[in-house]
């Protein structure tokens, strides 16, 4: 039924296809690491700046452990680990959850920046004025805050999707797996790296146009 | 009215008031005057409680303002407040950032703060400037947006903290003019000021601090033609 090996011939655009659901996958997991990661770093991150002395010690310890530790070394690390505890975890689980934390590691502090910019003196004006302590989180803190370090966790966000390519020492099917499968079958490293390149850009680069175009509707 | 009594207040070991009792009457304008470091602008802080105390009481229109039990976000709302640093929201334009408090404090309706900001800002002069975005304005137009802003709120008091401090000199008139303003319109007003000219013009009361101390309080022709403390004729000999 399926043409096999009149496809093999005409190798070019089925591996691109190829390739392209790779970067599905990759596009995928980021998207799930970086949600994740992004809503808890924003909790943890307030936690950091709001309860100094407490949090330091636990979320803060934790995290710096995150930040300080090679993703790679993280990743095979709790792939075995989960299993001992009795965690069935594939691939993509074990390769999104490290990447979450991982990415809350790097937001926090990003969010501690943003919250710190705002600085007392506004936060009191804001008070004074009988807002609560959440509508000034929200309606101060959050827009000041979130235009200061937007540019930083656009920069988080866009170093996520790249060290997503890690997962594949998991096994997990995303792009550079995918890339590395098919120089061992056609050995043409260049053109498929080359492939695998435009096709980060792909993912990465409307992300950074985009980010570009908010921070100009918010300086006009 | 604000009453005082028997504050203390302490920075760590640092003694910032020590044992301050004042009132201020409805339609009152108070200066408090005196050197960086007297506590003066502390004082206000702790008037709608963005600094807690150690010993005393303050009480505004009988409500005791450093209760767990008090409302302070409802109690700050009878209490305006400008800053030394204006403070402005920089994200929002000059009506979006007196509308704000009204919209989400006092859940009015997106037209009647639009309105009551509207109001306010012709009030202190802004009705140009709208749409303007606080780095589009002057320091002198972001300190009365400042007052427009906490005017929203309709406030029974009004505490200034050094208002024209941190303002070019050029820039300092418009908004003593402004406050000049409200002290004509009957607002009760503290102002931690430096500017003798508009405690002596406009105040009913001076008071004098001196570390921490009230030393004098009084008529603005005691204080500025007889001061009896020392340290309040030191001073004023000083700024002359």
């Amino acid at each position: 039924m399926s043409n096999s090996a009149s496809f093999f011939t005409d190798f070019q655009a089925t591996d691109l296809l190829f390739l392209g659901e790779a970067a599905g996958r990759t596009l995928g997991i980021s998207l799930v690491s970086i949600s994740i990661g992004t809503a808890l770093g924003i909790f943890f991150g307030w936690s950091l700046q709001a309860s100094k002395w407490f949090a330091q010690a636990t979320i803060g310890t934790v995290l710096d452990a995150f930040r300080s530790v090679p993703l790679i070394i993280q990743l095979i690390l709790f792939y075995n680990f989960f299993p001992i505890i009795g965690w069935k975890m594939g691939p993509f689980a074990a390769g999104a959850f490290v990447l979450s934390i991982y990415t809350a590691a790097l937001v926090a502090n990003v969010v501690r920046g943003g919250i710190e910019a705002v600085g007392e003196p506004m936060r009191r004006a804001a008070r004074s004025l009988g807002m609560s302590y959440w509508q000034d989180l929200r309606y101060v803190v959050w827009p000041i805050g979130l235009r200061a370090v937007f540019p930083s966790w656009v920069g988080v966000a866009l170093s996520v999707i790249k060290d997503s390519a890690l997962v594949s020492v998991l096994g997990y099917m995303e792009l550079l797996r995918a890339s590395q499968i098919l120089i061992t079958r056609t050995q043409e490293p260049f053109i498929i790296l080359a492939c695998a390149g435009a096709f980060y850009f792909a993912l990465s680069y409307p992300l950074s146009k985009y980010s570009q175009k908010l921070e100009e509707s918010w300086t006009s | 009215m604000i009453e005082i009594k028997q504050l203390h207040k302490y920075f760590g070991a640092l003694h910032v008031l020590q044992g301050i009792d004042l009132n201020v009457s409805k339609g009152e304008v108070l200066s408090i005057i005196g050197s960086s470091g007297s506590g003066k602008s502390t004082l206000l802080y702790c008037i709608n409680g963005l600094e807690d105390i150690q010993q005393g009481e303050v009480l505004v229109d009988g409500t005791t303002v450093h209760d767990q039990k008090t409302n302070i976000n409802k109690l700050r709302q009878k209490l305006g407040m400008v800053f030394q640093q204006w403070n402005s929201f920089p994200h929002l334009t000059a009506l979006e950032n007196v509308a704000l408090a009204p919209k989400i404090v006092k859940n009015f309706s997106r037209d009647q703060a639009k309105s009551i900001a509207e109001k306010q800002l012709k009030h202190v002069g802004l009705g140009d400037k709208l749409d303007a975005y606080p780095s589009a304005l002057s320091g002198g137009q972001q300190q009365r947006l400042a007052i427009a802003r906490a005017l929203a709120m309709e406030p029974e008091y009004m505490l200034f903290d050094e208002a024209t401090s941190a303002l070019d000199p050029e820039l300092v008139g418009e908004v003593l003019d402004t406050m000049r303003l409200l002290a004509d319109e009957g607002m009760t007003m503290i102002c931690v000021t430096h500017e003798m000219g508009f405690s002596r013009d406009v105040s009913d009361r001076v008071a004098y601090f001196h570390q921490g101390v009230m030393e004098e309080v009084g008529p603005p022709e005691q204080i500025f033609s007889a001061p009896q403390s020392v340290h309040t004729q030191k001073f004023l000999a000083n700024v002359r």
